[in-house]
């Protein structure tokens, strides 16, 4: 546990020395302000609905942005044979990198609390669907870090890292709009399958345990598939 | 050769399969406490592989590796904790400051107590000469700086068995001399594996040699031993001013007639030049100096061909190349 602890730390911290951190950062509140904030006083509306909207499609991309460098660049630089020879267990090193994206994207999401502070000061915001929308934005991006990782433990190259990654995570945020196409019979599976369905939930403030469910499942799928890769690799 | 049950790593038909290519073929190893060991092969030959598995890194396709009688992979992370292990260029994390990088090492390897921490810190920075370089991001350094650091790393529990691969490529003399000081000063308490292919490190360091070639041990003794099997094939180098070949080969001859004398080319013009094989390898250099002394003639070079080791590795990987 300790080790997880320690390999967590350390990479949670490696984002903020370099400038990558505080780029991506900067990127998301740049494009969540703006895509909120830009409808916002049209619909006179004191909710954070539109902000939690969007979030699965800014997530989709930001997220294997955080995650492309995790195993990718460790491979490609050799630390990995490094870390590797100490005595840490590919679960310790898996799930550290894995808390620390997680961590990281929670950290990305903090500087977007200050959006309900500042509606608080035109209208009532009721706080059930904006706290129900963070909780699910965790859930979310646990998932999605999850399945970043698994892109990032594919490959040394990080380009090729993110790419599969917005992949993972574009295709179940989207698959839920493409239900139209899809034959009757397997329309209930697929919508089960995307990951926007599960996350309005939240959004509306509804704490739905299939969706805590499907979340976690997600992140169980793509963290032992990332085991079970890193295994292979080796 | 160290018997199995003494071994501190025993190492039975360890094999490595790259897809159809075999990297490591059916190695048998071991290591006795204390001992240092140097793996010795051409680029290419298997070193680095066998390390890897050595260390975990790498799962064997076959074979077994047992540590103080540990087995792999069942144990895999109580061998992993006995080692040290300095992989080739020492890849470390660049954004890191070395302190920071040496921080997160000890906690890795369990060594969480601050105080604890800066003992072993204070240590390992006076054996590996860190002492300037500690603020330093480890990407600036230079890569004998580097190769100090990794140093650092694998040393920071103390470990009974280091691994260091090609611990000296790519620095400049002086770095050179540097690391073989630290690795004979470490060596003096630990077992050290220590992959090269430069042949005067393992014959300066080294206490036994395995020469790997083409994924297979194809010599494994002591450094002393090979240099004397290299020996007993020596050639003696003469250089002489003032005769022609025939009347030096025919002084040379009237010697023993069972010196193996060949005319060698002419290093500068106006010598005549042999090499001269004794049989029974015994050092005929005072017999070659006694009789020419009885001439007017000018020894330029009379030397016996040292580099004994570098002859048995080059006969041992060419055979099988």
């Amino acid at each position: 546990m300790s080790q997880i602890k320690h390999i967590a730390v350390k990479e949670f911290k490696d984002y903020f020395i370099s400038p990558i951190a505080y780029i991506v950062i900067a990127l998301f509140l740049i494009v969540t302000g703006w895509f909120f904030f830009s409808t916002f006083f049209i619909y006179s509306r004191a909710d954070m609905r539109d902000f939690f909207s969007l979030l699965p499609i800014v997530f989709s991309f930001f997220i294997p942005a955080i995650t492309m460098r995790l195993f990718a660049e460790e491979r490609n630089v050799g630390s990995y044979e490094t870390l590797l020879t100490m005595p840490v267990s590919f679960t310790d090193i898996a799930l550290g990198k894995f808390f620390a994206a997680t961590l990281f994207s929670a950290a990305m999401l903090l500087p977007t609390l200050a959006y309900p502070v500042f509606i608080s000061f035109i209208g009532d915001v009721d706080p059930g669907p904006v706290a129900g929308g963070y909780l699910g934005a965790l859930f979310l991006a646990a998932a999605y870090c999850a399945m970043g990782l698994f892109a990032s433990a594919l490959t040394r190259n990080q380009i090729i890292a993110f790419i599969i990654g917005c992949a993972l995570c574009f295709t179940l945020t989207i698959i839920n709009r493409m239900l139209f196409f899809m034959p009757p019979k397997i329309v209930a599976v697929v919508e089960y399958f995307g990951a926007s369905s599960h996350f309005t939930n939240f959004s509306k403030g509804i704490l739905d345990t299939r969706d805590i469910i499907y979340f976690i499942s997600l992140v169980c799928i793509f963290m032992f598939s990332t085991y079970l890769v890193m295994q292979e690799k080796n | 050769m160290t018997h199995e049950e003494d071994a501190l790593i025993d190492v039975q038909d360890l094999t490595k399969y790259y897809n159809d290519f075999c990297a490591v073929d059916h190695i048998n190893l071991s290591v006795a406490p204390g001992e240092i060991l140097g793996l010795l092969g051409p680029n290419g030959a298997g070193k680095t592989t066998t390390l890897r598995m050595l260390t975990g890194y790498f799962r064997p396709s076959s074979g077994r590796i047992s540590v103080k009688h540990l087995q792999m992979p069942k144990d895999t992370l109580h061998i992993k904790s006995l080692m040290g292990y300095l992989p080739e260029s020492a890849p470390l994390y660049h954004n890191m400051l070395v302190y920071d990088y040496l921080v997160y090492v000890a906690r890795i390897k369990g060594i969480i107590d601050p105080d604890k921490q800066m003992a072993r810190f204070r240590t390992l920075v006076d054996l590996c000469g860190l002492s300037t370089i500690m603020d330093k991001p480890i990407a600036t350094l230079s890569k004998g700086l580097k190769q100090r650091v990794g140093l650092a790393h694998a040393m920071m529990t103390d470990p009974e068995i280091l691994v260091l691969d090609e611990p000296t490529s790519g620095l400049d003399p002086n770095q050179i001399a540097e690391i073989r000081s630290i690795i004979r000063q470490i060596g003096k308490e630990k077992t050290i594996i220590v992959s090269t292919h430069i042949l005067s490190e393992a014959e300066a360091t080294c206490d036994r040699i395995v020469i790997i070639n083409k994924g297979r041990v194809v010599a494994d003794d002591t450094t002393a031993s090979l240099k004397n099997k290299g020996l007993q094939n020596s050639v003696v180098r003469l250089a002489l001013k003032g005769p022609d070949q025939t009347t030096a080969l025919d002084l040379l001859a009237s010697m023993d007639p069972a010196l193996d004398i060949r005319p060698a080319q002419a290093k500068e013009e106006g010598l005549v030049c042999f090499e001269i094989r004794p049989p029974d390898n015994r050092d005929v250099r005072s017999d070659i100096y006694l009789k020419i002394k009885q001439t007017d003639w000018i020894i330029m070079e009379l030397a016996t061909e040292t580099q004994a080791l570098e002859k048995i590795f080059q006969q041992l990987t060419r055979q099988e190349a």
